[in-house]
């Protein structure tokens, strides 16, 4: 196959036509789609709303409420362990505070339970990959907070309920606004590094479905930089933590207070019993699950363990029926498939234009109307075909040097354009083909504003959690998520740990009931869960790539 | 995989740490290995150039040079011999931020290997985010924390320059301890963000938000669209 600088000579047709459209464009706006508009493109065309792709779970605390498949496949499966494969009685580790992973919510919460009193070695973080291999690391865009005067929390509020369709939980919504401010003057202290002017202002953009410019970045790689920050906090606290070592199942004392959990060690195949007078489940989403053969922007690790092993426990869950689909994931080159191409590409000008070089849509819809209106625009035949049968729509990226000057892509796009370049493709030349991929668990499991679940002792953070942000997340709210309610888990679990003895016996008969409820419901055994690493041996690797529309 | 499939795919050979196996061409080095049967444990996290988990050392057949790359990053070559660094073990020192005077050369004072630099350049020719890592130790020589901020803040901390110095530098460790100097001492806090603190805690938003906590779904509703919209630059206009 023949390549002119990384596109085939179909594609290159294509380009001439973004091409002779760019000046024009340049000039032009697109309207927003109306409210009711918004519906009817996201009944038609987003994968969210076939009802055939979701099913009613048949157990648990959320017993008829649909997920899906996936989903509740993992739900409904059976357990790895069961009482008889652990001794309880020897107690491997024993601490106040148990992280169980070890993201960007995990880390903050040590930090903060080890600011409200808990010591570094009665703290235990337990992570399935490394400390930091995380959605947290990969996360480009920016960190919302209402921080100028032409902004306010009150408006952030509104535009986060709108945004996830005013199904949010009020007095999370509440939390994270109130609380973002303060979560960025925390970074500046540890030395967090945001793009600011030369007047040492924030240098703030949009975002899809924000009334206000209040995405703040560090270049293209600001989860990267919080993470390293935060990671490298906690190292200095010398707080430990065992990595490759996830939790599979959590424990309960006689009182049915969370009480710990029963951590694998991948690599030694070990279990280890771990009792903890607080635990935090900081575990992350679900985005490796592939839901509908999407491609995924997530990490390796990104398996809802966090979301089985507190559902077997009695947590209740909310707004799993929805799931986020990035409108901008790289549908060009195959190497790069499904990955994260940022909103700030579009925040910065970029406009998202179809085969003919037509725009369509308005480039910052919140995300689940603008990735069904490109799903829609592919239904109609106006989508570019790859060479492995992938369809995308271009992202005119050389807008941006048009609009901002000759090395505004190298300077706040540098792992946009790292990436593209390793694969032949020069962004600031040529525009970037793009289509719909898997990336964010939208609900979770439900906490409230001090970040407690339905189960004593059991506080949530980060992904796992659900409420804030209804059914459909803005962008640069899950950064500020993990800060946010990793930071309250934290505190809320110290607090709670500072008022309490050890725990007396650990048990696993909660395990034992889910199973015999599983029994009930005449559910074979024929999946377990905690799925821990996705399977991508052999054929595996190659399913996905092939088979998206 | 059947064999008619893999007719119909190009097939190249590679070495996984020394054994060959046939996959298909295109793929990177990451789902090569997976597609001839290999489940990461360790050397696969984000998958996307950004957490330095998958950092690898190759040689390509008739070459001596040893080659770095992301297993995630890179195109997999047919004859290639690839090995994945499972860990690296790199002194990190730990320090309290609060208590360090940035005045001083924090750097040479917590990492004085910095000195031993033979500006040998291995470092930048090993780094697969193409940074100037050499550059980088020298600015920290002379304790210029900017510099060694801009040149090393696209750092994933994959420890490949490390592995490769013979100086015993710990690279990234050295840079993220400028970074943080920098960020906490000389990039000061915006006066519109202290402002809005103030606010906060004076309680300024906390009638406007009782009220639309308390509001129901369909008023809720008119007064989000009711609200305006800061126009993006560029004459696009939301709601036009």
């Amino acid at each position: 196959m023949k390549l002119i600088d990384g596109y085939t000579e179909e594609m290159r047709e294509s380009i001439e036509k973004v091409e002779k459209t760019r000046a024009e464009r340049m000039k032009k706006s697109y309207p927003a789609l109306t409210m009711e508009e918004r519906e009817e493109v996201l009944n038609k065309y987003h994968p969210d709303y076939k009802p055939d792709k979701k099913r009613a779970v048949r157990v648990g605390p959320n017993k008829g409420e649909v997920a899906p498949h996936e989903v509740v496949d993992l739900l409904e499966a059976y357990p790895l362990i069961t009482a008889k494969d652990v001794d309880l009685k020897t107690i491997d580790y024993d601490v106040d505070l148990l992280i169980i992973g070890g993201g960007g919510a995990g880390t903050v919460a040590a930090l903060w339970a080890n600011d409200n009193g808990i010591s570094a070695e009665n703290i235990l973080m337990a992570t399935k990959l490394r400390h930091g291999d995380a959605n947290s690391m990969m996360a480009q865009g920016g960190i919302q907070a209402a921080d100028t005067p032409e902004d306010s929390p009150a408006r952030h509020y509104l535009d986060v309920i709108g945004g996830g369709h005013f199904a949010n939980k009020p007095e999370l919504v509440e939390a994270l606004v109130k609380d973002a401010p303060f979560i960025l003057k925390w970074h500046e202290e540890l030395g967090v590094i945001y793009d600011k002017d030369e007047n040492g202002n924030y240098i703030e953009r949009p975002g899809g479905g924000t009334s206000r410019f209040r995405l703040h970045s560090a270049k293209d790689y600001t989860g990267m930089e919080i993470m390293r920050v935060i990671r490298d906090e906690f190292r200095n606290r010398q707080i430990p933590v065992l990595e490759f070592t996830p939790a599979v199942e959590l424990l309960k004392d006689e009182s049915g207070n969370v009480a710990g959990a029963v951590l694998f060690n991948m690599e030694t195949e070990q279990y280890y019993t771990v009792r903890a007078k607080a635990t935090v489940l900081a575990t992350g989403g679900f985005g490796r699950l592939h839901i509908q053969q999407f491609p995924t922007t997530n990490h390796y690790g990104a398996t809802a363990d966090g979301l089985v092993m507190a559902y077997r426990a009695g947590a209740k869950l909310r707004d799993l029926d929805t799931v986020q689909y990035h409108p901008t994931g790289a549908a060009y080159p195959e190497q790069i498939v499904g990955l994260l191409i940022t909103e700030k590409v579009r925040g910065m000008g970029a406009q998202p234009v179809d085969k003919n070089g037509d725009l369509f849509v308005f480039p910052m819809e919140p995300r689940d109307v603008e990735a069904a209106s490109f799903i829609k625009r592919c239904a109609d035949g106006k989508c570019v075909q790859t060479p492995t049968g992938m369809h995308g729509i271009w992202l005119d990226s050389p807008m941006i040097e048009e609009i901002e000057g000759e090395g505004a892509i190298r300077k706040n796009l540098d792992a946009m354009y790292r990436m593209y370049k390793r694969f032949g493709i020069d962004m600031t030349k040529d525009p970037i083909l793009v289509f719909p991929t898997l990336h964010y668990q939208n609900g979770g499991v439900e906490i409230d504003a001090s970040a407690q679940t339905s189960i004593p002792g059991l506080f949530a953070g980060g992904e796992v959690e659900g409420g804030v942000h209804g059914k459909n997340r803005l962008m640069g709210n899950s950064l500020l998520d993990y800060n946010v309610f990793g930071r309250r888990a934290g505190i809320s679990a110290a607090q709670w740990a500072s008022k309490r003895s050890k725990p007396g016996k650990l048990s696993l008969a909660h395990v034992d009931s889910f199973v015999k409820e599983l029994e009930k419901a005449k559910i074979p055994p024929e999946r377990r869960s905690p799925m821990l690493l996705p399977e991508y041996r052999g054929e595996k690797v190659l399913a996905r790539m092939l088979d998206i529309l | 995989m059947s064999k008619e499939k893999e007719n119909d795919m190009k097939m190249i050979t590679v070495y996984i740490m020394g054994k060959a196996y046939k996959v298909p061409f295109g793929l990177t080095i990451m789902k090569a290995m997976e597609y001839a049967g290999y489940r990461f444990i360790r050397g696969s996290g984000c998958r996307a150039g950004f957490c330095g988990a998958c950092a690898t050392v190759y040689r390509r057949k008739g070459e001596y040079k040893l080659r770095t790359a992301l297993a995630c990053q890179t195109t997999v070559e047919d004859g290639m011999y690839l090995a994945q660094l499972p860990f690296v073990p790199s002194n990190r020192k730990e320090y309290d931020i609060e208590e360090l005077d940035p005045k001083k050369n924090v750097l040479s004072e917590y990492y004085p290997e910095i000195n031993r630099c033979v500006s040998c350049n291995t470092c930048t020719k090993a780094c697969p985010q193409e940074l100037q890592v050499m550059d980088y130790i020298q600015a920290s020589i002379r304790g210029d924390y900017k510099l060694v901020t801009s040149l090393s803040f696209d750092c994933i901390q994959c420890g490949l320059c490390v592995v490769r110095c013979p100086a015993e530098i710990t690279h990234y460790h050295v840079a993220q301890l400028a970074r943080r100097l920098y960020g906490k001492y000389y990039s000061p806090v915006p006066q519109h963000l202290l402002d809005r603190l103030k606010e906060i805690e004076e309680g300024k938003f906390d009638s406007e938000i009782e009220e639309l906590k308390k509001m129901d779904a369909k008023k809720l509703e008119e007064v989000y669209v009711a609200r305006d919209i800061q126009k993006i630059p560029r004459g696009e206009v939301a709601g036009e």
